[in-house]
């Protein structure tokens, strides 16, 4: 359809609609299309099912309080796509949403998935929210469309290097020596790059670095590598199936460094993880994406999707709620459901009525630069912000006593 | 701070001295060792199912993932014990299996290898994605009072479980060289294993014969199953990760062989256990690949096998 | 001869494809469709013609793929000279699996592991060397312009695949028609008496492994150019692997155009299955393996033995 004949239209609807009643007029307003894409099949299903849970939640939500007021209270319409956690499959629901008339698309997730599916999406002019893709390669290559809400790994683990020093100061330094233990794709083996080359310059030696496969059936020989390391600092960057194998044989081995403090992912971050297996979770500390505790929509978010059957609230979910609710924002402002206004939109954002830590947003190059992450630790069964302090419910437990 | 580094220096051992410690070493063959006893009994029913039908069980980690799903549930559900629930499901996978070979596998080949090869890799997405479906992707595990217990094996801690599942293997081999040397079936299934045009002849119901194998392979992993969970967990994906090793367990052991299935269990988990300690545990699982190429190219019959 | 028409039709057909139609779903379908066609048939020349089943196609796909990415990135070579290069490597890499494999006499299903642990031994490599990214994989920078083998719209992919595929269909054409291919077949039906009738089945099946190793490697660079990004997972998975063989094996193993057939009905398949049940997560999933089954229960000489009537 030519820009034209869709600006008739646009102006042929707002003219019907201008003229009924308040009631009708929210029913008479077109639906605007939300690609909401993430991988709910395959090796990554279980993030990507959460991910499309948060979105679907905020659509609900958008839509059950009046839709997008600016456009006659316009209903947003999701457009579900499954990447089966493969790239390929991601271009080709975006060829799809984009036949479809997405105005925007929300995800995908992994980070091999987002370059593909920003790429593909900067085809036709899509603004492509994404949701969490921490490689920081999908928002440096220039594209226009791209807008990254969270941080990326660079920035997560410089705040994790940062928040390990400050605890570790006011605590006169009990730690000394790490082991970084890391999944073997993009996101561990960039974390544990970040972290090896700059732990050494704060002060810190950096033992040894075990790189793992995924699935890794057995983590007995690395728990016994760290009882002869005997590190102060055990620091995990891996998924969440190796992440309890670890812990459990951590557990069985009796090995009990002064902190486990992991960065993107852990005990500290999952409510599951502490729920399952609340005895090897206490006491870890986790860098991660995280809600801004003190913030009422995000604790009522919380309930929301623990009432869920057997859903937990993980940051896959806040993180999608939230930029949907971003995008949302946009398309008000923009009074439009055409991409390039939105994309202005984005660009432009302030928007502040999130429960993240972040501030107004402000988008440089696609990315927020007000993201970042906060330090959690699980006490007394419980997960509690203990660091940066603005947004602190705790003094952090450090070093560890087991 | 270069004076404080300079200070606690002295106080660490250095790092590399840890590769001589034998005690490490003697802790991780043990580890490898019981790693290597759940390796073997998944591998147990594949080399059934390879060393009768001949075909490669594509399927054999979807199966794994659903025996997994069985034990998580009579464990939520009824509250049983892992390992009070071997009666259960190593029947209900015989059954599973039987029927399978008959309503599908054996039906759809026309005695094709290529074709039970791609009905097994169709068998398995429809379970991964039934079981995606039916029971969501998340991960689930089980806690026993058992789980975090360890045995203490001069000075190397072992957990409970794998403990448990080092004999269970051992038991699983023996009852299944019993079921296959002393049984009338056993005979059947020998049989149609050498030469299944000459079993047919002599009036063996090879369908039967097969699907009873298939069965029995799949009754394996329904004890594999019982093993594993306590000390593992299970999602839709979860027999991915076991399928490979599996087979370079059956070709390694010799395909058909049930004691090179289980040696080759403990040599494969202790080569992976002492690869990672060396190489890392990334890249030391090339390890498990170097040998298993070296045996397929001088001895593809398997350090226990007979030439085929 | 009637093959060899069929060939020119499907690619006129094809070219002439953009000037009708201007959907992105389709023309990204039918590029994929282009795409899956080479590797099946890649798997084809050494699997249907050649009777050497292999599970580790990936090992040649993913050799092609970073051939592709490390000669631009760490060498500054073009794209257009890399593709050959990378193609040329995937040669190289089947002619040594196969001369190992082929010396020691490796057959049927032996040869299909010793396959897959090649494909796994260089995904732990890929893995492991700062070379080839390691873990964090291999990200080819944006640089539009089809001069980079980077095209703006789906046209420029599509004809991309389009001549890779036209390739792949026109050697297989050849190995119908050759005597070279008259060797393979008699290599395939009964190794020893091949050899009695004086064919060295060693370099027979060496040829075809070396040409199927140098087809998936352009697979794997076409991939490098249209997605931009490799990982040892997606070079050297078993997933693509799979691939290769599902399309040549449910269009029929040995023709011309059963790779063709398969990739087509395979990406419907995916494509109907993908679209018509989105909100239930397995679903699609589920039937698209059943109708695989299905599939193969009603048509075991795969899609392509129902042209040709009962053998």
């Amino acid at each position: 359809m030519t820009q034209r004949r869709q600006f008739l239209l646009n102006t042929a609807a707002v003219a019907a609609t201008a003229a009924l009643p308040l009631g009708a007029r929210a029913q008479g307003a077109p639906a605007i299309k939300v690609g909401v894409l993430h991988p709910v099949t395959g090796a990554l299903a279980y993030s990507g099912n959460l991910s499309r849970l948060g979105a679907q939640i905020a659509i609900d939500e958008i839509n059950a309080a009046g839709g997008i007021k600016g456009m006659g209270g316009a209903k947003l319409q999701a457009l579900l796509g499954d990447a089966q956690s493969k790239p390929e499959i991601g271009v080709a629901e975006v060829e799809k949403m984009n036949e479809q008339g997405a105005s925007a698309i929300v995800g995908a997730y992994a980070s091999a998935i987002c370059l593909a599916t920003t790429q593909a999406a900067a085809k036709y002019n899509i603004p492509h929210v994404v949701d969490v893709g921490v490689a920081d390669q999908i928002v440096t290559r220039g594209l226009k469309n791209t807008f990254r809400f969270g941080p990326g790994y660079k920035i997560t683990t410089e705040a994790a290097i940062n928040n390990l020093h400050i605890m570790n100061t006011v605590a006169r330094k009990p730690a000394r020596t790490v082991m970084i233990i890391h999944e073997e794709s993009l996101f561990g083996t960039g974390t544990a790059n970040l972290l090896a080359s700059q732990l050494p310059g704060m002060g810190y030696e950096v033992k040894e670095i075990v790189k793992h496969a995924n699935p890794t059936r057995d983590f007995n020989n690395i728990v016994l590598k760290m009882k002869s390391i005997n590190p102060d600092i055990v620091i995990p960057a891996n998924y969440y199936n190796e992440y309890a194998l670890l812990l459990r044989t951590m557990k069985q081995q009796n090995v009990t460094p002064k902190a486990v403090f992991s960065v993107l992912g852990g005990a500290a971050s999952s409510f599951k993880f502490v729920k399952e297996y609340a005895d090897a979770a206490n006491g870890v500390i986790d860098v991660n994406h995280w809600y801004n505790p003190k913030d009422k929509r995000a604790l009522a978010l919380r309930k929301k999707v623990e009432a869920m059957q057997g859903q937990f609230y993980t940051y896959e979910v806040f993180l999608n709620y939230q930029c949907v609710y971003l995008l949302a924002d946009a398309i008000e402002r923009a009074k439009s459901s055409k991409r390039e206004d939105i994309i202005n939109a984005l660009a432009s954002s302030t928007w502040d009525k999130h429960f993240m830590p972040y501030g107004p947003t402000k988008f440089v190059n696609g990315q927020n630069t007000g993201a970042m992450p906060l330090t959690m630790q699980v006490l007394k069964g419980d997960i509690k912000v203990i660091l940066p302090n603005t947004y602190a419910e705790s003094e952090p437990v450090f070093p560890w006593k087991a | 701070m270069i004076f404080w580094i300079k200070a606690t220096k002295k106080l660490n051992p250095p790092a590399n001295l840890f590769m001589l410690d034998p005690a490490i070493i003697f802790a991780s063959v043990l580890n490898g060792l019981t790693t290597g006893a759940v390796y073997a009994l998944i591998a147990l029913g594949l080399t059934l199912i390879y060393g009768v039908l001949h075909i490669i069980n594509f399927a054999h980690g979807a199966a794994l993932m659903m025996a997994l799903y069985g034990v998580y549930f009579l464990h939520e559900k009824l509250g049983l014990d892992p390992y009070v629930s071997l009666p259960i499901m190593v029947p209900a996978m015989f059954a599973a299996g039987y029927l399978l070979y008959r309503g599908v596998i054996g039906r759809a080949s026309h005695g094709k290898d290529e074709n039970i090869l791609l009905i097994t890799l169709g068998l398995s997405i429809i379970l991964e994605n039934a079981a995606l479906y039916f029971f969501k992707s998340d991960t689930l595990s089980i806690d026993t009072p058992y789980t975090l217990s360890t045995v203490n094996i001069f000075g190397a801690m072992i957990a409970v479980p794998k403990v448990v599942a080092f004999f269970g293997a051992l038991a699983t081999t023996v009852v299944l060289l019993l079921v296959i040397g002393k049984t009338s079936l056993g005979r059947a299934i020998r049989a149609c294993a050498k030469e299944r045009q000459g079993a047919r002849l002599v009036g063996i119901d090879v369908d039967h014969v097969f699907a009873m194998s298939f069965g029995i392979g799949l009754a394996c992993l329904g004890a594999a199953a019982c093993f594993l969970l306590p000390a593992y967990y299970v999602n839709p994906q979860v027999g991915n990760g076991f399928v490979l090793i599996a087979f370079t367990i059956v070709v390694l052991g010799g395909m058909g062989s049930f004691v090179g299935a289980l040696i080759g269990g403990f040599l494969i988990g202790v080569v992976e256990s002492l690869g990672g300690l060396v190489l890392g545990e990334s890249l030391g699982q090339i390890g498990i690949f170097v040998i298993f190429i070296v045996v397929l190219l001088f001895r593809p019959q398997g350090l226990f096998g007979a030439r085929a | 001869m009637r093959s060899l028409a069929a060939i020119a039709i499907l690619v006129v057909a094809v070219a002439a494809l953009p000037l009708f139609v201007s959907s992105g779903v389709t023309l990204g379908f039918v590029t994929m469709v282009l795409y899956a066609t080479l590797l099946g048939q890649a798997w084809n020349i050494l699997g249907g013609f050649g009777g050497q089943f292999s599970f580790g196609h990936a090992v040649f796909f993913g050799t092609g793929a970073y051939a592709m990415a490390v000669l631009q990135m760490r060498f500054g070579f073009n794209a257009w000279l890399a593709l050959p290069c990378a193609m040329a490597l995937g040669a190289v890499a089947g002619t040594l699996l196969g001369a190992l494999s082929f010396r020691y006499g490796l057959r049927g299903s032996y040869f299909a592991l010793v396959t897959l642990a090649f494909a796994e031994v260089f995904r732990i490599l890929a893995n492991t060397f700062d070379f080839t990214g390691a873990g964090v994989g291999l990200q080819l920078p944006l640089q539009e312009g089809a001069g980079a083998m980077q095209f703006a719209g789906e046209t420029g992919y599509l004809y991309l695949a389009l001549a890779l595929a036209t390739i792949s269909l026109l050697f297989a054409w050849w190995l119908k028609h050759s005597r070279y291919g008259a060797w393979l077949a008699a290599v395939r039906d009964n190794e020893d008496s091949a050899a009695a009738l004086g064919v060295n089945a060693f370099r027979v099946k060496l040829a075809a492994i070396t040409v199927s190793g140098a087809l998936m490697a352009a697979g794997g660079a076409f991939y490098v150019q249209k997605f931009h990004y490799i990982d040892p997972h997606l070079a050297y998975g078993a997933a693509i692997s799979v691939e290769a063989l599902l399309s040549a094996i449910i269009g029929g193993m040995g023709t011309i155009f059963g790779p063709l057939l398969g990739a087509v009905v395979l990406h419907g398949l995916g494509e109907l299955t993908r679209n018509s049940l989105s909100s239930a997560p397995g679903a699609s999933l589920i039937i698209y393996g059943a109708l695989l089954v299905l599939i193969i229960m009603f048509m075991p000489r795969g899609i392509a033995g129902l042209f040709e009537g009962k053998r």
